[in-house]
């Protein structure tokens, strides 16, 4: 019996030759992560554990990215605590204000992650890497702890559903797109402790920039993590990045799924998530008349040059509506710079947008544009539980960055096509 | 061991943003998050819950971010135990890392109700509705996971093998 990418993976750093869903084994993780939430609880009880030393200060990744630059006294203690552990076990890529990014979007342009890695992150987005052709997945601190210790962790092998995406989308169709359409599809706990396994000929017009959006939100089913073999378009990415050697996997052909699903993607539309869960998903065009007063185009899911690029394109010699605040946050500081240097800064300021260095920041209500009482926003992030960027009495909903642009300049969700 | 107190009811998909919304996690000080626990779905249940209550949940109990804020600011706020139809994966791995004990079980799930009082014997996974006299027995853990939680968490678990 074949295996998965997924199990292939589980078994190589588990040292076996051969692993099945549902085998409980301890594996070896290629790198380490925490942010200023969750690694300063991880570091508390990194202490507990009385280590001397990590397992490997070159494995470990601290990114303080939720709530930097320091929004308050307290989120400044937090970081406080990740840049003394930092300094005290020499923990190489801790990455400060100036040389940061959103840390789902800066560890696999850093080339610190690779295809056939096996990374824990105690965030739920480190399922993102995926698109590398990696295994990736959130934990918690506890779990980011032990693994600083020990450079182990315990996985349940889970079992994989296969996503067969063909076809080429149609022209304000991305990744974002596939993906709200599938969770829509399967629900918010459709992938409940399994693997998401993206393959099909949609993959060749997808870019990197789509397939990490697109693991990047296998948590939001409900995922363990979300995969996509590597092909040419994943070694030309690392190539000239990648800070180790990458190992290429493929299912084989006879590897068991729980489930196979087939998705024309020719026929998506721009897909719109409305509030409260990411699986309430209609086509923009069925979207009604939702004004908005507020979009947000940035975050580990939407925040790379591609979303930037597409978000000026849409936005360029257009005014944001004067009723929406418009807050474009690119996902590092490289690429803020290319934004820069390429112009889209400039287009997307003069358009009337606000233009920030990196953070998580609104996506999870954190801090850079938190929404009141009875306000909506449009914004190309993650999720839209209730109170995620603000008031427990407002409203999220999700979409690509050429749906946000449009609807910032209409004051209400369109269509790029309609503006 | 026993464990007894007053149900607190909530629906499915219970996200780690409502447990403990993200605008309080410029901390990590357990008593500070209880104080804030629920803040979103149950703006009372702070104040009002009793050390020894239980929360019940549907499905996929605990969706959402990693942040191990929510199952700490559910045992600071003196929540003895969490029963749900499912849980979230990771909500699941930090409840039993940090020691908060959870039971998966559909039937007590839908068959225990707001301030129902209810009983459990948390090593035997056994949860009896005293309102109601039903009897439940929880969906039992893989033996890893057993030895994890007599262990009393992952730390714990880590230490003892080194």
């Amino acid at each position: 019996m074949g295996m998965t990418i997924t199990e292939k993976i589980l078994a190589a750093h588990a040292g076996k030759s051969a692993v099945r869903p549902g085998e409980l084994i301890d594996v070896r993780v290629d790198l380490v992560l925490g942010n200023d939430i969750t690694a300063p609880v991880a570091i508390k009880a990194f202490e507990k554990i009385g280590a001397e030393r990590v397992f490997d200060r070159n494995k470990i990744a601290l990114v303080p990215d939720h709530f930097t630059p320091n929004k308050d006294i307290k989120a400044a203690e937090q970081v406080k605590i990740m840049r003394r552990f930092a300094e005290a076990y020499g923990i190489v890529n801790f990455f400060e204000i100036g040389c940061m990014g959103i840390e789902h979007t800066l560890l696999p342009d850093k080339g610190l992650v690779v295809a056939g890695d096996l990374v824990i992150g105690a965030d739920s987005h480190t399922c993102t890497y995926g698109a590398l052709g990696a295994f990736s997945t959130g934990m918690g601190s506890t779990d980011m702890a032990a693994a600083m210790a020990t450079g182990e962790c315990w996985i349940k092998v889970p079992e994989s559903m296969k996503f067969i995406c063909t076809g080429r989308p149609s022209r304000w169709v991305s990744g974002k797109d596939l993906m709200l359409y599938i969770i829509g599809m399967i629900g918010v706990d459709g992938a409940l402790y399994r693997a998401m396994e993206f393959t099909g000929d949609a993959f060749d017009y997808m870019t990197m920039a789509d397939r990490f959006t697109i693991c990047n939100m296998a948590i939001e089913a409900g995922g363990k993590n979300g995969i996509i073999p590597p092909d040419q378009q994943t070694i030309d990415y690392m190539s000239g990045r990648a800070k180790h050697d990458f190992t290429l996997y493929a299912s084989d052909n006879d590897a068991v799924y729980r489930s196979v699903h087939n998705i024309d993607v020719s026929a998506l539309e721009p897909m719109v998530a409305f509030p409260h869960l990411p699986e309430n998903t209609r086509p923009v065009s069925q979207a009604g008349d939702i004004s908005i007063d507020q979009a947000v185009i940035g975050s580990c899911t939407n925040g790379r040059i591609e979303d930037l690029r597409i978000a000026t394109k849409v936005l360029k010699g257009k005014k944001v509506n004067r009723k929406v605040r418009l807050i474009v946050i690119p996902g590092t500081q490289e690429i803020y710079l290319q934004a820069i240097r390429e112009g889209l800064a400039e287009a997307l300021v003069e358009a009337g947008a606000a233009f920030s260095t990196p953070t998580c920041g609104p996506c999870l209500g954190g801090h850079m544009g938190i929404l009141a009482s009875g306000e909506r926003a449009i914004a190309t992030t993650n999720r839209n539980f209730v109170g995620r960027m603000g008031h427990p009495q407002s409203e999220v909903y999700l979409s690509n960055p050429a749906v946000a642009a449009a609807s910032a300049v209409a004051g209400r969700i369109v269509s790029p096509d309609e503006i | 061991m026993h464990i007894k107190g007053k149900a607190w009811k909530f629906g499915d998909n219970v996200d780690t943003d409502v447990i403990i919304p993200a605008r309080y996690l410029n901390t990590s000080d357990p008593v500070e998050l209880a104080r804030h626990c629920m803040e979103d779905i149950n703006a009372s249940f702070a104040d009002e819950v009793q050390p020894g209550d239980i929360i019940v949940g549907g499905d996929n109990f605990g969706c959402g971010s990693s942040r191990e804020h929510a199952p700490i600011a559910i045992k600071a706020a003196g929540v003895s135990c969490v029963i749900a139809k499912s849980f979230a994966r990771i909500f699941y791995r930090n409840a039993i890392n940090i020691g908060l004990p959870i039971f998966e079980s559909s039937e007590a799930a839908e068959g225990i109700n707001e301030d129902d009082q209810v009983e459990v014997i948390l090593d035997k996974g056994c949860i009896c509705n005293i309102t109601t006299g039903c009897k439940y027995t929880a969906q039992e853990f893989p033996a890893f996971m057993q030895n994890l939680i007599a262990a009393g968490g992952l730390i714990n678990y880590v230490k003892s093998k080194r």
